[in-house]
């Protein structure tokens, strides 16, 4: 933003920056408030409830994706690595192993596997899009190689998780996956905003080498950031398997794509080093909200989703670039 | 002794050594493990065998990397070459289906004429996103990405579109002088795309715009229109693969056709030895690329394995092959054998342990 002349008021600078979310936050309210005026169940907050409880394991993910894309990473392990976490954990659980011991089990996968990738992406020099591309892979065959099938879950911490609800009298209620994602969304927006790990994440998405010359610690970070993103995939995956309590070979494919396009469209640069968890979350949202307004016609099908998002991503990318985000 | 030891190593130093040395050790594997692995014979006036299939099946993978090779060499990359081939398989196939006599040769020649027209306008969009208003190539092929999978579906109305058009399977199954067309279409599209760029100046000019594409601006070279040109031939290509793919089963399926065909021809331009960072380009490199990931898959299959646990080889390949070629990883190697101490960071061994892993 230093291209800004010094003479603008700091009012003036702020808006800037802070376009493409308010951009995303002004799209959000019109399609709420056209789903309102369309549709008299829409007004309902259970809604925008079940916004929140079918896509939390979205928002953990995107979460992690938010990291990567801000060093000017890509991850496109992402949907592959929470259907390997929420398949481990089905296989696990009905090998009959204690659901706490699983559950370790299951979120160690993501990092691991992650902290792994981050190390050939630094040491080896080997571009993200490849080196993720081949955790994709790697979680996508370990999949089936657990089973063909999917597994269902049938024990009794996992359903109760799946089931539990937490609302008031009128019937409203979120699940307790909503909440983990809440919390994982404020932990990773205080990191990056407030904490060490968190500047040297803009920083390096900024300039690498002028990073780096600064001295902050660019391998560390880098795989930091991937580790993270694992994690996040893992715990996307357990919150998944709440979801569907099964575990799936063939489920989440393609979502790496819903994943970037929620960050892009929450207003994160492609090229790193500009962008907000906020951002994210209302990305994720706006997904969230053209499926259930599409859910809601009725007469429209289920591509016009893709259809729509891809505009969505069109128009999301040509406003940063018109509003003079550095874009490459 | 020691020339024989220079050859060596000139040998093993050769871009396309690992490749070639991949390949090889994967038609040994297989010919052990199923002797009649390698067999040829003629049936019909037809050649079959598994090394022919091998070749048949390549064929659209062949012609989607070879546009992917053009465009990662002006350092871009079309992420988007799956749905074209949907796209324009679903055009193809529903012009086809509609028509009175799906035997006629030009009701199936006005089918890959509007297809293909369809797929020039989708690469010329791709163009503009990256070279006219500048989007990074990832993200503005991303949007089609995305988008296309949900254009092909509205154009097959969500159906799967079957058709019984003896010219249009042809294209995925006839045959000419003893071997499937396929091939020849994709040995036709390679020879094409190596002419205009081996034989004239724009191989060279492309190298450059991917090298550094404002320098190439101002030694005179129309950068931005070299940039539009490779994403409407990567179109192209994948229109082609398209009308391959949607004609060796008969019917389109705009969920399915050419998933992941993206991601298996950029590893197959990697495989080759194109540099994911632009600037240099090697067709012969994709082509065996693109040979090597169908030989894993035909393996794979042979050896009664899932499709889906297929995937774990082609992580493990992927790897083993970026990992030998990428620079650091050499650098690593060679000082470890000549004697040097290692470096600090046990990194390569934690590398070694996610192959077999």
């Amino acid at each position: 933003m230093s291209s800004l002349s010094i003479s603008a008021p700091s009012w003036a600078r702020l808006p800037r920056r802070h376009m493409p979310v308010l951009a995303t936050l002004a799209l959000l309210l019109v399609m709420y408030g056209i789903g309102v005026s369309q549709y008299r169940a829409f007004s309902n907050i259970q809604v925008v409830f079940n916004v929140f409880i079918d896509n939390g394991f979205l928002l953990v993910i995107a979460v992690g994706m938010t990291f990567v894309i801000l060093t000017g990473g890509i991850d496109l392990s992402v949907g592959s690595v929470a259907a390997m976490t929420a398949m481990v954990s089905a296989w696990l659980l009905q090998s009959g192993l204690p659901a706490l011991l699983v559950l370790v089990i299951a979120l160690l996968i993501g990092p691991t596997l992650g902290f792994l990738m981050g190390c050939a992406i630094h040491f080896f020099d080997i571009q993200p899009f490849i080196v993720t591309l081949a955790g994709m892979f790697f979680a996508r065959g370990m999949c089936t190689f657990i089973s063909n099938a999917s597994i269902p879950i049938n024990d009794g911490f996992w359903t109760t998780m799946s089931q539990y609800r937490i609302g008031d009298p009128r019937g409203n209620f979120v699940s307790i996956s909503v909440l983990v994602a809440f919390a994982v969304v404020l932990i990773a927006a205080y990191v990056l905003a407030y904490t060490r790990l968190g500047r040297n994440v803009y920083a390096i998405g900024g300039n690498p080498q002028s990073a780096l010359l600064m001295g902050l610690p660019l391998g560390r970070t880098r795989i930091a950031v991937y580790t993270i993103s694992g994690l996040c995939a893992g715990i996307g995956g357990i919150l998944l398997s709440f979801y569907t309590l099964s575990g799936a070979p063939l489920i989440a494919i393609g979502m790496e794509l819903d994943v970037i396009a929620a960050v892009v469209i929450g207003g994160t640069v492609l090229t790193g080093g500009s962008g907000y968890i906020f951002g994210t979350v209302l990305g994720v949202l706006v997904l969230g909200v053209i499926q259930t307004l599409i859910t809601f016609d009725g007469s429209l099908n289920s591509w016009w989703t893709k259809i729509v998002i891809g505009g969505l991503l069109f128009a999301f990318i040509l406003l940063q670039r018109l509003i003079g985000i550095r874009y490459k | 002794m020691s020339d024989a030891g220079n050859r060596f190593r000139t040998l093993l130093g050769h871009r396309l050594f690992w490749p070639v040395a991949v390949l090889v050790v994967m038609l040994a594997a297989n010919t052990v493990y199923r002797p009649g692995f390698l067999s040829v014979e003629v049936n019909n006036g037809h050649l079959y065998g598994t090394p022919i299939d091998i070749l048949r099946l390549s064929a659209p993978l062949i012609l989607v990397a070879l546009g992917m090779t053009l465009v990662i060499s002006t350092g871009g990359i079309d992420l988007s070459v799956g749905s074209v081939c949907a796209i324009s398989g679903a055009i193809a196939c529903l012009y086809i289906s509609r028509a009175p006599d799906q035997d006629n040769l030009v009701t199936v020649l006005t089918a890959l004429a509007m297809a293909l027209g369809a797929a020039l306008a989708l690469g010329a969009w791709n163009g503009v996103l990256v070279s006219v208003i500048g989007i990074q190539p990832i993200i503005a092929t991303l949007i089609l990405m995305v988008a296309g999978r949900g254009l092909a579906q509205l154009v097959a109305e969500g159906q799967i579109i079957t058709i019984n058009s003896g010219p249009y399977r042809a294209i995925g199954l006839g045959h000419l002088l003893t071997l499937p067309l396929a091939i020849f279409i994709a040995l036709a599209a390679a020879l094409l795309v190596a002419a205009f760029t081996r034989r004239t100046a724009l191989g060279m000019i492309v190298e450059s715009v991917g090298g550094n594409r404002e320098a190439s601006r101002l030694a005179g070279i129309r950068s931005g229109r070299v940039v539009f040109l490779v994403y409407v031939v990567s179109a192209a290509c994948a229109a082609i693969a398209g009308f391959m793919m949607t004609a060796n089963v008969s019917s389109a399926d705009g969920n399915n056709t050419g998933l992941w065909v993206e991601l298996d021809a950029i590893l197959a331009v990697v495989i080759g030895g194109t540099s994911l960072a632009g600037g240099r380009f090697y067709l012969g490199g994709t082509i065996l690329g693109a040979l090597i990931i169908q030989t894993l898959t035909t393996t794979v299959y042979a050896m009664n394995i899932s499709p889906q646990t297929a995937l774990l080889f082609k992580a493990v390949v992927v790897i083993a092959v970026c990992l030998i070629q990428a620079p650091a990883f050499r650098a690593k190697f060679r000082r470890r054998r000549s004697g040097t101490p290692p470096p600090p960071q046990s990194s390569p061994q934690r590398q070694k342990e996610q192959v077999p892993a």
